[in-house]
């Protein structure tokens, strides 16, 4: 049992806006008081009190997010971190190793995190480094958009059957892998690489089942909903990253438009093109339909200035990242699925291409009227590490403080964006929405990311200070079921969170035609794909519908 | 009395880097009685899994378990600078324990492939790899090199399965639809089931690498069409380098003739760079050969855990990463090691006599399921479960692909995860008390 | 005085894997581990014949094999990995990579004149 009293609540979901309340917990939930007078209490007097944070999109376990630790030790030989009575040892650097994920994710006050792509054949993997991330609940997306059953169902000509096969497949896949949502990157476009394919568009055939992206997309998203997935699809659209891609993505939003989608990491997927062919934001266009649209969530993917590593499904995206800048290049194709590459990067205020992108991250968030839709996020390590989320944070709150990176920014940069226009401060209340509460909601998780009763006891405590990035960079208390794991950012204990999984309405079986497609091809037998039980110990299952 | 037979079908092979899954395993008994599909290695491993199996010894006399536990954590905690090695042929839920025992005793930890697929691992952190799992080469691949290894006498089903006569998605025809090349310093069965051989010099992986480089990206060489670069025509060279541009999904298969020669890590540094220029014409990759069972996952359960894939230190209480210094070899040719816990690994075959001598010299806690020349002579022995037979757990693939091993029959030995689990719990309450 | 000099060169075969796996301690194993492969004519220099004892040496330590004849370049001895290559190979070679020579040792090769 445990008692909070004297805090500021900032409890959306339950319309608390920093009222001074108390919370009390008992058997890992927050239940209504009164609890007996001599219930350990903690004083939250002066400080700010939230739900547990939640991550609803970063890279922190499995092939790709490994192939980056061992493409950049020189990363971890600069940071490190000796273990303690409490913690294990590890590398705190761009990609930390897996306990240092859990306990800095923690010593920020999140509780929940979802690793953001998981390829079917190494989900053990994914989960393997999961079960190595302390304290945090996790799940994973299963990564879908160049699956060959996935392909292979659209190709069918009858249209009930195809969508009775493409809602076996997604059942089987996301079983299979014990997965938490639909993952989609790059459809058809990372297949088309394999092809040495160039070009990618929405209503243009992909080999070898010539369904299109536009397909894909919105098969997906039709199975997602008749499967009632707490989650909509999450699909990070074709050509990230290109000059000008505002147009496809808008496009694509127009052709997904009625489904639920959440749109990951948009900042690099709203760059307008300027007349020279180089990149603008597009972030207006972007928000204004995307406003117009209560359908559709989305993450920022904001860019933090300095070195981090790029590291996505999206294979062929990276290989003309390595391309044009030459440098360390990781890349993995995984058989009938998808594909992986990794690139370190170096985000800089002084080039004119980072600035605007730095800029057009901070404008979607703020022309983005309804913080319940779009939340906080760099893609990590993508755009930036996650332990930036505190900057990130005083960036949106305080204008001023935003103003005085114009300093640092390439003197060209206002020509092309707009974000110096805006005025707009975030609340704490927002700040609570885009990086507890609308996640929670976004996703599913009815028992997170509010404070009221029947809640998880995951709840995060900060000091108030004006200075926000030093209020949210090291919170007073983290409270995880109902125990304190962080004190004035230290780690006071460590246990294994939960696995988030699906229960699925339907049992998920392939159609005939396609897992004698799978036996044929695949290099592993049938029996031996699906992820076992003892890959998620804490197995926590949320309903779908 | 009935006999109990059981029959396990899509049982794993824990031999080898191919991590075949398609094994049938009759039981009789709980005796293993019939192996189907595996190679003549795999049936070999499972027909003799449960056979010659070590007792538990503390100095060479018979003793039971808790003893040696005991014994063990003993001469673990007093140690002033342990090696934890192996890692090879276990588990990634023992690689896992073998990690926080490494750290709770500030010791060194290291595994077999440091001292072969090191230097591969080395020249990712370089410059990184272009790498394709094993389907793809079955499905795509119209064009394979073997460079510096032998898989018909390593890697026995790899042709069949995946890379020279599977019948893949795009070529149903098999082994007709690719060309297979062979490099090597001498003719092998793989050479011989190769469209083209091409015998090299030793030593000169550097130069025909950043030779082919220059001839795929076009770019002058300085030599005539007659010069030889390891032993071979440049003309010979540039008509490889034409066959890479002309293909649709190249892939190369690289092994310890790579490796281990003359330039180690900068070899394969070339080979990812001329896979990385490919890229620039058509789909190209590489992929290591990696040798047994589960080095692979033990790369990838250091990584996760420490940052480095292999030559870790925790002295400090933090990991610090140094091939040649932490490395296994290095540390017991220096004799810088006063005890070891070695497991899933035989040093006593497999290391320089040296490195040998020096282990014969300290005590070493040594977990195997079979007798061999370093339970002739480590200071307490522990018979385990062997993985994939006795015991479950997570194994990869050579490509990385991660695999559940299954348990078919019992045994009377604990696994090496429980074992360890066991040692880890006396060195901590050692430590406090 | 009769002997060659040239590389070692340790390799894995089928029959050491095999072998291997039914038993490090059994005498087919250590057969395996024990056969020499050189080329004929490298053979004839050190006045050695097929099936003959013969002694590796190098400044590590010296085995005893028996050699036979394969298609193998001239001055490159083959000889399978295990505990009997490994008495020519050392830990204090490795140029700072961690990695011995194991494929490019240099040793010398003559007819032993005692049978072990």
């Amino acid at each position: 049992m445990l008692r909070i009293i004297n805090g500021k609540l900032y409890d959306p979901v339950n319309r608390i806006n920093g009222e001074t309340r108390d919370i009390c917990i008992r058997d890992q939930k927050i239940v209504e008081g009164p609890l007996p007078p001599e219930t350990e209490t903690i004083d939250a007097k002066g400080c700010v009190v939230m739900p547990g944070g939640i991550e609803i999109h970063s890279h922190v376990a499995g092939a790709k997010v490994n192939n980056g630790r061992i493409l950049c030790p020189e990363d971890s030989a600069d940071h490190f971190r000796a273990h303690t009575e409490i913690t294990r040892s590890g590398c705190n650097g761009i990609v930390p190793t897996t306990f240092m994920t859990g306990y800095e994710y923690a010593r920020l006050g999140y509780t929940t995190l979802f690793e953001a792509a998981v390829p079917p054949l190494k989900a053990r993997h994914a989960h393997e480094e999961l079960r190595d991330t302390p304290i945090l609940d996790t799940g994973c997306y299963t990564v879908m958009g160049n699956n060959y059953l996935v392909m292979k169902a659209l190709s069918e000509p009858d249209e009930i059957a195809r969508i009775e096969k493409l809602m076996g497949v997604v059942g089987w896949l996301l079983n299979s892998t014990k997965g938490y949502a639909v993952k989609i990157v790059n459809p058809g476009g990372v297949e088309n690489w394999k092809w040495n394919r160039g070009l990618i568009d929405l209503d243009i055939p992909v080999p070898p089942f010539d369904v299109t992206p536009r397909m894909i997309m919105t098969g997906l998203a039709e199975a997602a909903d008749k499967l009632k997935l707490p989650h909509s699809i999450h699909l990070h659209t074709n050509h990230l990253g290109e000059p000008g891609n505002m147009a496809y993505t808008l496009e694509t939003m127009k052709a997904l438009s009625g489904s639920r989608a959440h749109f990951t990491h948009l900042q690099f997927h709203s760059y307008d093109k300027s007349k020279r062919g180089g990149f603008a934001s597009g972030a207006v266009s972007i928000a204004d339909y995307f406003n117009s649209h209560p359908e559709f969530t989305c993450d920022a993917g904001l860019v933090v200035f300095g070195p981090t590593m790029t590291m996505t499904a999206d294979a062929p995206m990276e290989f003309k990242l390595h391309q044009m800048k030459g440098g360390k290049w990781s890349n993995l194709d995984i058989e009938m699925e998808t594909g992986s590459g990794v690139v370190p990067v170096k985000y800089q205020p002084d080039v004119l291409v980072n600035a605007v992108q730095w800029c057009l991250g901070l404008e979607l968030m703020l022309l983005i009227n309804d913080p319940w839709r779009v939340f906080l996020s760099t893609d990590h390590p993508n755009a930036g590490p996650f332990t930036s989320y505190p900057l990130l944070i005083k960036l949106l709150m305080d204008r001023d403080f935003r103003m005085s990176w114009y300093e640092r920014l390439h003197p060209k940069v206002r020509e092309y964006t707009s974000l110096h226009e805006l005025t707009r401060e975030y609340t704490f209340e927002e700040i609570a929405i885009v990086t507890r509460s609308g996640p929670a909601r976004a996703l599913g998780l009815k028992s997170r990311g509010h404070l009221g009763a029947g809640a998880d006891a995951d709840i995060s405590i900060y000091p108030l200070s004006d200075d926000k990035q030093k209020m949210f960079s090291s919170a007073s208390y983290v409270i995880k079921d109902g125990r304190v794991v962080v004190r004035d950012g230290e780690i006071k204990e460590s246990f294994s969170g939960k696995a988030l999984g699906l229960e699925l309405p339907v049992k998920g079986e392939l159609a005939h035609d396609l897992k004698e497609y799978f036996e044929r091809y695949s290099t592993v037998a049938f029996s031996n794909y699906r992820v076992e039980e003892e890959y998620t110990p804490r197995l926590e299952l949320i309903r779908c519908g | 009395m009935d006999q109990e037979l059981k029959v396990h079908s899509d049982v794993i092979c824990t031999f080898c880097g191919c991590l075949c899954d398609d094994i049938e395993v009759e039981v009789l008994d709980n005796r293993i009685s019939k192996v189907k599909k595996a190679c003549m290695i795999g049936r070999n491993k499972l027909m003799h899994a449960q056979s010659n199996n070590p007792d538990i010894k503390v100095a060479g006399k018979p003793a039971s378990l808790d003893a040696a536990l005991n014994e063990a954590a003993n001469i673990l905690t007093n140690a002033r600078f342990p090696l934890v090695y192996g890692l090879s042929s276990t588990t990634t839920e023992a690689q896992r324990e073998l990690v926080q025992i490494a750290e709770l005793l500030d010791a060194t930890m290291d595994n077999p492939s440091s001292y072969c697929h090191g230097p591969g691992l080395m020249a990712r952190q370089q410059v990184g790899l272009s790498s394709c799992t094993l389907g793809e080469v079955k499905n795509r691949a119209d064009l394979v090199i073997f460079w510096g290894c032998n898989p018909l006498e390593s890697h026995m089903r790899h042709l069949a399965r995946y890379s020279v006569s599977a019948k893949g998605m795009f070529h149903p025809e098999g082994r007709k639809g690719r060309k297979i090349v062979s490099i090597d310093i001498r003719p092998t069965p793989t050479t011989k089931s190769s469209d083209w051989f091409i015998q090299v010099t030793p030593g000169n992986t550097f130069e025909i690498a950043t030779l082919l480089r220059a001839l795929v990206a076009n770019n002058p060489i300085g030599k005539g069409d007659d010069a030889l670069v390891g032993g071979v025509a440049v003309s010979k060279w540039r008509e490889l380098a034409e066959m890479i541009r002309g293909c649709k999904y190249g892939v190369i298969f690289f092994g310890l003739g790579v490796t281990q020669c003359r330039g180690r890590d900068i070899n394969v540094e070339q080979l990812a760079l001329l896979v990385s220029d490919i890229n620039n014409h058509t789909r190209f990759y590489a992929m290591a050969m990696r040798g047994h069972g589960n080095v692979a996952g033990g790369n990838q359960v250091m990584t996760w855990q420490t940052g480095y894939p292999l030559a870790v230190n925790f002295s400090r209480g933090y990991p610090r990463y140094n091939p040649g210094e932490f490395s296994v070899i290095g540390l017991l040719a220096r004799k810088e090691v006063d005890a070891a816990l070695i497991v899933a690994t035989d040093p006593g075959a497999h290391l320089p006599a040296d490195a040998v001598d020096h282990l014969k010299n300290i005590p070493v806690i040594y977990l195997e399921p079979h007798n061999n020349p370093t339970t002739e002579w480590a200071a307490v022995v522990i018979p385990v479960a062997q993985a994939g037979v006795a015991a479950s757990g997570t194994f990869y693939r050579m490509d990385n692909v991660p695999l559940r091993v299954k348990k078919i029959v019992d045994s009377d030995h604990l696994s090496d995860e429980e074992v360890l689990k066991r040692i880890k719990e006396r060195i901590t309450h050692a430590q406090n008390y | 005085m009769a002997g060659i000099s040239g590389l070692l060169v340790t390799v894995r075969t089928g029959k050491q894997g095999a072998e291997m796996m039914r038993g490090k301690m059994n005498p087919e194993y250590l057969e395996e581990i024990s056969t020499l492969r050189i080329n004929p004519d490298d053979m004839a220099e050190a006045h050695m014949s097929p099936g003959q004892k013969v002694k590796v040496s190098n400044r590590f330590g010296e085995i005893i094999v028996t050699c036979i004849a394969s298609d193998v370049p001239r001055k490159l001895f083959f000889l399978p990995v295990g505990p009997v290559a490994n008495r020519l190979v050392s830990g204090s070679n490795t140029d700072g990579t961690g990695v011995p020579a194991w494929k490019g040792e240099q040793v010398t090769i003559e007819p032993a004149h005692q049978v072990q």
